[in-house]
């Protein structure tokens, strides 16, 4: 274990759930995530897989009523997110942990200017004067890539990857520790995705900042992270640094990711697109949630929920397969 | 997974109108508001089978004037001695009758103006739609007051006033909604197989914008009651002996200072009969347009 | 945006001349006129011929119509028939009264409906969103005048609190403007609170939560000022309501406003009059409306750029 004083982030057993009037979503089941400062960590998985609830639950920004959240440790900079008041939530969200979130079209206030929407957070958590934080809004602005004078401009007047931009300014603006990236590209243009991959990259590595990048894009995560965890129906199924995941996969989902990724290289081989869907949140499996989909499962693995397992280093996979001797999973033919 | 399947299944073999009303009973609001809407017509409907017109509702009976609420005279009796509760159960008739014929003038108008400007469009909704802004540029009040000074005091006209001030709303829900619908596959398919304009305006278009229509009717017949006793409260709408809510309270005004009761069982009977409908229109809209519901 | 609102103001002039010509024919199916009603005792059918001349009630309706629509296009509304006083120099009498009422009536409404719907919305679905909900429903299918009438009861003849009606002093005024206001206000809180349901499920709430800006903050500011295109829709609609003349209100508290005065013409078959208090009236909703239309520019930049657009000014790219 790292020191303390060097953890940005400490998750333990997070599980929150949505209760509705006739059913219940259990949208995330037991999840535990440790970050070391300038860390960047990729989570993985398909939509509905509960990456967004698991980021939103560090802020605490989940509605409730319907969501309940339960958590044995949650530490951010050492600090105690469990026992916080509202008010003291209120000054590390933005300032501590901010949040980059999906839809640049629909994430900005379009009655405010983006001067304005990136100074509040500065006049809010650095005691700035309404000067200052414009000026230092400004800056931010020129910082991502945007003339300083269109800090007067609404949000209609920019492009997607422009408002997307502004966003990232306003989540870097108090320089936070911790910073989450929910699918940050996902609604723009390829060629806009890789200059707003960039921008974030080399702002991360001025301020050594930490990242959780939230995608279900194998190659942001292989261009951006140093770590990453798979999410499968709220649960982590496989985790480890970069090269354990990517080149010595364990889990059957993992591979089967890898699997679903068209290749330019190897054009003649045939998609291995992983048949089936995710299973009902309010309905959960008994057993290895996976396993309808998985052409490894056996009748145990319907039973029998599998834990995390450690496979040296930092890897760990949650598959009952592994408990048979000798069992490895083929590598997909379309992977290169 | 396979318990909603079941779900979605049986729901698509109930239909529609089973859906509909799905949704609408589990709205305790709506339930209510229509169980009143209900008993409310039975006694507009069944008022002289219940009483006697001439002796019972409109018969002078000086002896037992202004007399406050009791077990003989429930809501109390009038300057001349008439109970209250009887003239409000017999007055039901005339307040639900101008409601619904009011709204149904303003409908059949509305609907047929919308029906036309939405479906042709050019000059003719032009037209149309600038006459109704004409129309709906004046208050809807001073119009009805208008209109029935004019005229003259009747029942019908006091019908036909507030008839024709809730046009405009007509005209312009049915147009909206006929756009919405007109450019659509099957209303093509009908032009292609040739059915004439007619047909399709009232075989094809209409029936598939009857929500917002009956919707609105049904809210609209509650301001109408609301307008035609506001009207009969100035002395404008259905003439004495008759006992209108709106004439009730007027000729009760004279008496408020000492005979306060003689105020407010009208007033009361209007507020009822106008939040029924209401609810039942709300109901109406959240369970026929479910993209409403919040 | 000048431009936006000449054109505004020209679309004016048709309605206007549509609406003169509505109520000129519709006075004129009349049967009776002004001179039969003011006649004196005893006139005899010449007295009354000489009258009709006098005043031009023996030309044809349209002559009378083309005649009164040149004498506006002179600023000329015509003469009371039966005060004999100029019909604009009236209204304008009656109106100081009129406008008081309805702002103080407005000023009710929004002071109370705003901030509960506001508070309904953050608490969808509790027992205090669904008792306000329940009021507002109750408050809508009121009768005004009988709530009017309910008030009087109230407050001015068993506790003597406030005049039961005139203009004479300055509390004379809450009773009608509460009357009034309690009217509008169902509409409003249910309008504000779903316009604000609307807006509370908006993303970029979560971004500024995320900010850290205080909840407090995040309704009031940034989700309050995002819906509040429909309220001043409805503030506008109802200000264009009240002005056009509460008649109900304006009879149960004796106020001297326009709504009486129109509703006095009408008895007396005073033609003018009648034609040129709703023309007037007609015209000042028309500016209410519009400069609701404006105000949306104020609260949204987005509808701003869209009036400017129209101007044909070349947006910044």
């Amino acid at each position: 274990m790292a020191e303390q004083k060097d953890m940005v982030l400490e998750m333990e057993n997070l599980n929150v759930k949505f209760v509705l009037e006739e059913e219940t979503v259990e949208a995330v089941n037991g999840i535990s995530l440790h970050m070391r400062t300038g860390e960047t960590l990729g989570l993985v998985g398909e939509t509905g897989a509960g990456k967004t609830t698991t980021a939103l639950s560090i802020l605490k920004l989940i509605d409730s009523p319907p969501g309940v959240l339960e958590c044995d440790r949650m530490e951010v900079c050492g600090q105690d997110v469990l026992k916080m008041t509202t008010s003291e939530l209120e000054h590390i969200r933005g300032s501590l942990v901010s949040m980059i979130f999906q839809d640049p079209m629909t994430s900005l206030n379009p009655v405010f200017t983006v001067g304005q929407q990136i100074a509040e957070s500065l006049e809010r958590h650095e005691n700035l004067n309404k000067n200052d934080a414009w000026k230092k809004a400004e800056d931010m602005l020129e910082l991502v890539g945007i003339p300083r004078e269109r800090a007067i401009e609404y949000p209609h007047q920019f492009s997607g990857g422009m408002k997307q931009r502004v966003i990232i300014a306003i989540a870097l603006a108090c320089s936070p520790r911790l910073l989450i990236a929910d699918e940050p590209t996902t609604a723009l243009d390829v060629t806009i995705q890789a200059q707003i991959l960039h921008l974030m990259k080399e702002l991360k590595e001025k301020r050594n900042t930490s990242v959780i990048m939230i995608t279900h894009d194998l190659g942001i995560v292989a261009e951006t992270c140093d770590r990453v965890a798979v999410m499968y129906a709220g649960r982590i199924i496989e985790t480890g640094n970069l090269d354990e995941v990517f080149n010595h996969t364990k889990h059957p989902y993992t591979e089967g990711l890898f699997n679903s990724l068209p290749n330019i290289k190897k054009r003649k081989h045939k998609l291995q697109p992983i048949h089936g869907l995710m299973p009902d949140p309010t309905n959960l499996p008994k057993g290895c949630a996976f396993a309808p989909r998985c052409n490894y499962a056996t009748e145990a693995c319907k039973e029998r929920r599998p834990e995390l397992m450690g496979f040296g280093g930092t890897h760990q996979a949650a598959c009952l397969a592994y408990e048979q001797a000798g069992f490895h999973i083929e590598r997909g033919k379309t992977n290169g | 997974m396979a318990k909603t399947m079941e779900q979605t299944t049986e729901r698509k073999a109930r239909g529609q109108v089973a859906e509909i009303w799905h949704q609408f009973s589990r709205n305790k609001g709506a339930m209510v508001g229509s169980f009143i809407v209900l008993v409310i017509a039975f006694i507009a409907i069944f008022a002289d089978v219940l009483l006697d017109y001439d002796t019972q509702v409109v018969g002078q009976n000086v002896a037992e004037r202004l007399q406050w609420p009791s077990a003989a005279h429930w809501f109390g009796t009038d300057e001349l001695g008439r109970d209250i509760f009887f003239r409000i159960l017999y007055g039901t008739r005339f307040s639900c009758s101008v409601g619904l014929v009011a709204v149904s003038i303003g409908l059949v108008i509305g609907v047929t103006l919308g029906a036309i400007a939405g479906f042709f469009g050019g000059a003719l909704e032009e037209v149309i739609m600038r006459s109704t802004d004409i129309l709906s540029a004046v208050p809807n009040m001073l119009m009805a007051i208008v209109i029935v000074s004019v005229l003259g005091q009747s029942i019908w006209n006091l019908m036909l006033a507030v008839g024709i001030t809730s046009v405009p709303q007509f005209v312009r829900i049915t147009r909206a909604a006929v756009l919405t619908v007109r450019n659509q596959e099957y209303v093509e398919a009908s032009k292609a197989i040739g059915l004439t304009n007619g047909k399709i305006i009232f075989k094809h278009i209409l029936p598939n914008c009857l929500s917002p229509i009956i919707v609105q009717a049904t809210l609209r017949v509650a301001s109408a009651i609301i307008s035609a006793s506001s009207l009969s409260f100035l002395g404008l709408g259905v003439p004495a002996p008759a006992p209108e809510w709106g004439s009730l309270l007027s000729g009760g005004r004279k008496y408020i200072r000492d005979y306060s009761y003689m105020t407010l069982f009208p007033g009361l009977a209007i507020m009822i009969t106008v939040l029924a409908l209401n609810m039942m229109g709300d109901g109406l809209r959240d369970s026929l347009d479910p993209k409403l519901k919040k | 945006m000048h431009r936006y609102i000449i054109k505004r103001l020209l679309l004016m002039i048709p309605v206007i001349i549509g609406v003169s010509f509505l109520v000129f024919f519709i006075m004129d199916l009349a049967p009776g006129d002004a001179v039969d009603l003011m006649a004196p005792e005893g006139a005899t059918a010449e007295d009354l011929m000489a009258i009709r001349h006098d005043l031009g009630l023996d030309q044809p309706v349209v002559i009378r119509y083309i005649r009164y629509m040149g004498g506006m296009l002179h600023g000329d509304m015509g003469i009371s028939y039966v005060s004999k006083t100029d019909v604009f120099d009236t209204y304008m009498q009656k109106l100081p009264a009129t406008i008081k009422l309805s702002f103080a009536s407005i000023l009710v409404s929004v002071l109370l409906s705003v901030p509960l719907g506001i508070y309904s919305a953050t608490r969808q679905g509790t027992i205090q969103d669904n008792i306000s909900m329940v009021l507002a429903m109750i408050g809508l299918s009121m009768p005004n005048f009988w709530l009017g009438l309910l008030l009087i009861i109230a407050f001015s003849l068993h506790i003597h609190l406030f005049p039961s009606g005139g203009d004479q002093t300055l509390s004379a005024i809450v009773l009608p403007a509460l009357t009034i206001g309690t009217g509008l206000m169902a509409t409003l809180t249910r309008t504000t609170r779903s316009s604000m349901l609307d807006v509370l499920k908006q993303e970029y709430l979560r971004t500024a939560r995320a900010k850290g800006i205080p909840e407090k903050t995040v309704v009031m500011s940034h989700a309050l000022r995002n819906a509040l295109i429909p309220i001043i829709t409805i503030i506008g609609t109802q200000l264009a309501g009240v002005l056009g003349g509460s008649v109900l209100t304006e009879t149960v508290f004796a106020w001297p406003g326009v709504g009486r005065l129109i509703v006095d013409s009408l008895n007396m078959r005073d033609t003018p009059l009648v034609t040129g208090s709703i023309i007037m009236t007609t015209i000042l909703l028309s500016i209410v409306l519009l400069l609701v239309d404006l105000l949306y520019a104020v609260v949204d930049p987005r509808i701003k750029a869209q009036y400017i657009i129209k101007r044909g000014r070349k947006k910044r790219g």
